[in-house]
């Protein structure tokens, strides 16, 4: 279940303060892509590879070229630029004037034509990341994620398999909670995953018997955290003797999580077993892999070599 | 899996107590429970996710049930919903 990707221009003039300069324009015209256009060639009338779906963003240069055409030229490029449906938008940086021929384009085809102050590096960077923000994939997963180690770690299990339980141990133990019960996860990169707590959940932990808790006023800004990236996913499950768990950790695991490979381990819960234990070693022996360091690896190479010997007794 | 819409018909919307009484009727169910609202769908047995959808007086939820007894429990779950989660 990931959000449909698309934000409306109304959002980025809101979320960056924009001037809008034909109100009446269609401000509900989806932006889908996070990459901004500079619309020099195609005003130049080169439209073979108009990137007509991106934000179309004005500088000086774009500006004062238009600027420096005749007014049927002029009408005539503008023209051929505001035709595009699927251009969200256009913004005008540094604070300037859109020519009149351009608004009066864009207001006819309900094209939006916004403003910024910002000089137009410094806006493509700064409607860049905002868009980044809102377009990465989202779903929300149920489960616990806690940072141990610096090792981002989302424990899963049916509920009340004890990941709360595992999450309050952990954080009595130094480590930080970031969210528990539902965590929003975002594909801010390629393989990149960052998850947090719901606004409504930031810090809350619920524990049963004792209910709602919240971490940071029990145990102090040092045991949250706001979002981390996710390293690696445990997923806990009621201890069934007719399952064969992993004995050797030499094959690695994974889970998908919206399109990200996770590495994923799966640990039997039986009285008796410490699971905040458990995953701190977990997370300590991920840390060791990705230096270089395999144990399983290592100790299966040397079970190997001790055989050979064993065979090959001269 | 069966699944229901139900509207919420609490006035207050579904705040902490009622959202609680949801949430343990649901946790006696041995089956998989899910409540969605939009685009977000979060497990009916625990406490946080389901006070995390806010969900508001008339609003429509959808629940999701799926394993042994999925029926039952579906019907139970509307049935405390549509009663007014002990509040009317």
């Amino acid at each position: 279940m990931s959000t449909p990707r698309a934000v409306p221009v109304h959002e980025l003039v809101r979320g960056l303060g924009l001037t809008v300069f034909n109100p009446d324009a269609n401000l509900n015209r989806p932006i889908t892509t996070v990459d901004i256009n500079r619309p020099g060639l195609a005003l130049a009338g080169y439209l073979r590879y108009h990137a007509a779906e991106r934000i179309q963003l004005l500088g000086r240069t774009e500006l004062s070229f238009l600027r420096g055409m005749d007014s049927r030229e002029q009408a005539l490029r503008v023209f051929a630029f505001c035709s595009y449906e699927q251009t969200p938008c256009v913004v005008v940086t540094r604070g300037e004037a859109p020519p009149e021929s351009l608004l009066r384009e864009a207001s006819s085809r309900g094209l939006p034509v916004l403003g910024t102050t910002h000089v137009t590096t410094r806006a493509a960077s700064v409607i860049s990341t905002f868009l980044e923000e809102r377009l990465a994939p989202e779903t929300l997963v149920h489960g616990v994620l806690v940072d141990v180690y610096g090792i981002g770690i989302l424990i899963t299990g049916s509920s009340g398999i004890g990941k709360s339980e595992t999450a309050l141990e952990l954080i009595k133990r130094g480590h930080r909670l970031v969210a528990d019960d539902a965590v929003i996860i975002r594909q801010v990169s390629d393989n990149t995953l960052v998850g947090s707590a719901p606004a409504l959940l930031q810090y809350l932990l619920e524990i049963r018997g004792l209910g709602v808790l919240n971490a940071m006023t029990l145990f102090g800004a040092g045991a949250v955290r706001t979002h981390k990236k996710l390293a690696m996913v445990v997923h806990l499950e009621a201890w069934r003797d007719d399952v064969a768990y992993d004995r050797l950790g030499i094959d690695e695991q994974t889970v998908r999580i919206l399109d990200t490979e996770l590495p994923s381990l799966t640990i039997p819960v039986r009285p008796g077993r410490n699971l905040a234990v458990i995953i701190e070693v977990a997370a300590m022996n991920h840390r060791l892999k990705r230096i270089g360091f395999n144990a399983a690896q290592q100790f299966s190479e040397q079970l190997a070599d001790a055989i050979e010997e064993q065979m090959d007794p001269d | 899996m069966v699944e229901q819409t139900v509207t919420l018909k609490n006035r207050n919307g579904l705040h902490a107590r009622p959202a609680a009484l949801l949430v343990q009727t649901a946790s006696k169910q041995s089956c998989k429970i899910w409540i969605r609202k939009g685009d977000k769908e979060v497990d009916a047995k625990s406490i946080l996710g389901v006070m995390s959808l806010a969900v508001g007086a008339g609003e429509t939820i959808t629940l999701k049930a799926d394993g042994a007894g999925e029926e039952a429990a579906l019907r139970a779950l509307v049935e405390l919903i549509e009663s007014g989660l002990g509040e009317a």
